[in-house]
């Protein structure tokens, strides 16, 4: 081994006094101590030496360890739940890791907090990127004890030698120097045993910050100079301003500039601002003021006569004529005209809007050298920053988006288009704009969840089998809010919930069918699986009581044998989340597994009283597997109220336990709020509703009381657990009120006679 | 515009401002109070609650010309010197999700426990109705606010 008598000069950081301070000057004095030749080598010489192996990670001369969260924090965890992988596997020790929010930067690799992916997207690569660094930190303390590496391991911020020695990460960081980064055949990811603090508890980083009021999110960041910018937009998307007076707006003290952004006509994209008129203020209120004294007459656009309840009315209608066949197995005609009995049911869906509890927000500043700098809540800073580029008219590199924290999303700050808004009045005013949307400006100008108009038909045959599933499913496409000949819904709107149908049935047929976009269409949390879900999984408890069977066990007869089911073959074009089917494929066995474990924790089968139900579905999406069991009570008044939520779920390993808790419980409030709350409507191209007095949402008295979640201890490759809450819960809930009220919900959101 | 002295989290401010602009804006863009969040400016969703004379109140519908002599407690002053128990109950919950519902859930929590210290589930209802977590929280809200009651705060 080397001299080790070299005498060093050991600093102790911030951070580690801190800790230390905190238990007391014994504590100081057991860091003082371990700084002492034989004793571990814990705190180090140069607090500017740092070791960046890699993008995402770095460890500092005093022994902190860095970890860049690249995608966006609006609720889910992933600030907190990507960078505990990394820092397991480099055996980090949690307390000494400092997150950083990245900003729009491709080497960080996909951005776009979307989708449910984060997670399955980068478990393996975070893996291995600590993996990488726990390595070459082993191999560090093995050049410096000249030692082979096979006898050192990294622990816990350590890395120990078999002899006892110990050296820690801040000065193993000094020592790193310009070594190779390691072949990836020698690199070992832990084993599913070894974790520390993948599948453990670990509290979201901001957790203090939040209920002190610390936290920042889009409207809280400063920057000297700022003006606030309201933006009086037409009710009808893309339509323009036929006339506008400003004169009484300019006089409201505090105002500074009145101008026109033209509109961008639809479809309107996701990325250009609607257009309207911008007040530009001192202040918020100045603003808001300035923005009531306008006087604009609207033009009409090409979706003024948009009306959604006629609409959707009429997609109804459609769905009951043949539509374009989508799947298709044996014979659908010849199995439901030879079936011993047929049940038919419609369902629909209404628009629904995110209404995340911040609403779209951003600081934009547009400076004199032609670059801009955006902080904003967005769910995709790379799309931003190219979206703000594009309609600015500069180069992608002279935007630089910084991710606040997200107050809530849902999808609807996936979409840039508000801040580069923002950008947009900033380059117009050369101030630094806070855009503020109001929650009017929320719910009228959203892109608002498609409404759906379906039609299904199921065949029973004479041995009470399932023998034909007859499905159709009308509704806009997102696609149409960009392109004018996107007119049907796509593949992947779909697969959510229709095409990958898995019932072993031998005639199969569904069938979609031409629905133009008239307003903003986006993805809101779990997109097509929220409308096909609640007709499959409201349909199922339909055939259980024609079969005259248990409605789980109706459902795991339908599911048929173990197999994993071959959607390539089955249906063109199969979308199976961006994924390869053979990488995560359909397992009929994962889907029994969280059916028959829902079954048996919650209690189901028992004794429901008069005014009392209990309703299950189940639904695979994001390739997560769920099911659910919902408890109601229904009183005379017909005021719903959910004692009891169980949920069974798939998601591989679960990375972050507690949070995926926290999601479900969470998703099936949200599930909550579109049963049982929540409606938009379109009357003549605006929307009817303002705020949370007439566009309803679930409160603490609608939610759900208490919700169990039941997570499988799988080793299978992590997927998403952010939307999949969502679908199963609501065909559960309805079914409960079926059983409590002898009432089938067909329409959402629930009305009851 | 007008000149007001407001009491704010123990201290004394002055501020310049339009008679009817309502509390929160003035605490978010002249006082950079900003962990108090607008959310509906209707008195819809509770985001916005601060405590007047320790009376939850929805800072977005109270006019900074009627706050007069009454004492100002926003998110930042419950728990300066230390966490407040509520603030406790909800990191030993880890009630947040997005967390930006939640000052104004602390807030209608904190007065709510300040009137009734052993809150039903009723209670807690018609305290805590008035806020909106579109995450969904609330049944950690309603286990934090019990475990406050309780004192179970390590």
């Amino acid at each position: 081994m080397k001299d080790k008598s070299t005498p060093k000069i050991y600093k102790v950081s911030r951070r580690d006094f801190l800790r230390k301070s905190a238990i007391g000057a014994g504590g100081l004095m057991l860091g003082i101590q371990l700084s002492c030749e034989q004793k571990p080598k814990f705190l180090t010489g140069d607090p500017n030496a740092v070791f960046t192996p890699n993008v995402y990670i770095s460890i500092s001369g005093t022994g902190e360890v860095t970890l860049v969260a690249h995608r966006s924090e609006m609720g889910t965890g992933i600030r907190t739940s990507l960078p505990l992988i990394m820092a397991d596997e480099m055996e980090a020790d949690w307390d000494q890791v400092k997150i950083v929010q990245a900003v729009n930067d491709v080497k960080y690799g996909d951005q776009n907090t979307d989708g449910s992916y984060s997670v399955r997207m980068f478990y393996p690569q975070l893996r291995k990127a600590g993996a990488t660094v726990r390595l070459m930190l082993e191999k560090a303390a093995a050049r410096e004890w000249d030692v082979p590496v096979s006898e050192c391991k990294a622990q816990n911020h350590t890395v120990v030698h078999t002899s006892g020695e110990v050296f820690g990460y801040g000065y193993l960081a000094e020592k790193i120097g310009d070594m190779p980064i390691p072949d990836e055949s020698e690199i070992q990811l832990k084993a599913h045993e070894d974790f520390k603090y993948i599948t453990k508890k670990t509290s979201i980083y901001d957790l203090e910050d939040i209920v002190t009021g610390k936290a920042g999110f889009g409207l809280d960041t400063q920057v000297p100079g700022t003006k606030v910018a309201v933006v009086q937009r037409n009710p009808e998307a893309g339509a323009g301003i036929k006339s506008f007076k400003m004169e009484a707006a300019k006089q409201v003290p505090g105002v500074q500039k009145v101008f026109k952004v033209e509109a961008p006509g639809f479809p309107t994209g996701f990325e250009k601002p609607l257009g309207g008129i911008v007040v530009v203020a001192d202040d918020t209120w100045a603003a808001l003021k300035g923005r009531e004294a306008l006087e604009i007459e609207w033009d009409k656009g090409t979706n003024a006569g948009y009306d959604s309840v006629a609409y959707l009315d009429e997609l109804q209608d459609k769905t009951s004529r043949n539509g374009k066949i989508k799947r298709e197995q044996g014979n659908i005609k010849g199995a439901l005209s030879g079936a011993a009995k047929v049940i038919e049911a419609d369902f629909k869906v209404p628009h629904f809007s995110h209404s995340p509890m911040e609403t779209p927000c951003a600081v934009a500043h547009f400076k004199a050298d032609g670059s801009c700098e955006v902080w904003a809540p967005v769910q995709d800073p790379q799309w931003t920053g190219r979206a703000v580029a594009g309609v600015l008219g500069i180069e992608e590199e002279k935007v630089t988006v910084n991710v606040t924290l997200l107050g809530g999303a849902f999808g609807r700050k996936s979409k840039p288009e508000f801040a580069v808004e923002a950008a947009v009045i900033s380059k117009e005013t050369g101030s630094p704009i806070k855009l503020l949307w109001t929650r009017e400006d929320d719910i009228q100008s959203s892109f608002y969840h498609f409404l759906c108009a379906q039609h299904m038909k199921v065949g029973i045959d004479e041995n009470n089998k399932v023998s034909a599933w007859l499905h159709r499913s009308i509704f806009p496409s997102i696609g149409g809010s960009a392109d004018p000949n996107a007119k049907e819904a796509s593949n992947f709107e779909l697969c959510m919930g229709m095409l990958d149908m898995p019932f072993e049935v031998a005639n199969v047929c569904c069938e979609s069918n031409e629905a133009p976009t008239q307003i903003r269409i986006g993805w809101l949390r779990s997109v097509g699986n929220i409308n096909h879900a609640f007709a499959v999984g409201s349909m199922l408890d339909q055939v259980a009581e024609a079969r005259e069977m248990d409605p789980i066990d109706n459902a795991l007869d339908m599911i048929g044998a173990d197999r994993d089911i071959d959607f390539d073959n089955l249906v063109e074009g199969f979308w199976n989340y961006n994924e390869k089917v053979e990488d995560f494929p359909w397992s009929t066995v994962r889907f029994k597994n969280v059916i028959q474990t829902v079954k048996d924790k919650s209690g189901w089968g028992k004794e429901m009283p008069a005014g009392k139900g209990m309703g299950f579905a189940a639904h695979r999406s994001f390739l997560t597997y769920v099911a659910c069991v919902v408890e109601v009570e229904v009183d005379d008044n017909n005021n719903i109220k959910i004692p009891m939520v169980h949920f069974a779920v798939d998601c591989g390993v679960p990375v972050n336990p507690e949070r995926i808790k926290a999601q479900f419980e969470g998703g099936a409030a949200f599930g909550a709020s579109l049963a049982l709350k929540s409606e938009i409507t379109v009357k003549d191209g605006a929307v009817q509703q303002n705020n949370f007095h007439d566009y309803l949402v679930a409160r603490i008295t609608d939610a759900p009381y208490e919700t169990a979640v039941h997570i499988i201890d799988s080793q299978e490759n992590p997927t998403g657990v952010g939307e999949p809450p969502v679908p199963p819960f609501i065909p559960a809930l309805c079914n409960a009120i079926y059983q409590a009220t002898g009432q089938r919900i067909t329409k959402l959101p629930v009305r009851l006679s | 515009m007008a000149k007001y002295t407001l009491k704010v989290n123990q201290q004394t401010v002055e501020v310049e401002a339009m008679p009817d602009t309502p509390l929160l804006w003035v605490l978010r863009d002249k006082l950079t109070l900003t962990g108090t969040k607008y959310g509906c400016g209707k008195a819809l969703c509770g985001a916005c609650t601060v405590h007047l004379d320790g009376t939850p109140m929805r800072s977005c519908s109270v006019p900074i010309s009627a706050v007069g002599e009454q004492t100002i407690t926003t998110i930042e002053g419950v728990g300066e010197k230390e966490l407040h128990p509520v603030q406790k109950a909800w990191i030993l919950e880890d009630v947040p999700q997005c967390g930006f519902c939640q000052s104004g859930q602390i807030m209608s929590a904190i007065a709510l426990l300040e009137e009734n210290k052993n809150p039903t589930d009723a209670d807690i209802d018609a305290a805590m109705a008035g806020n909106i977590c579109r995450c969904g929280t609330y049944v950690r809200i309603r286990r934090a606010i019990k475990r406050a009651a309780k004192n179970e705060l390590s």
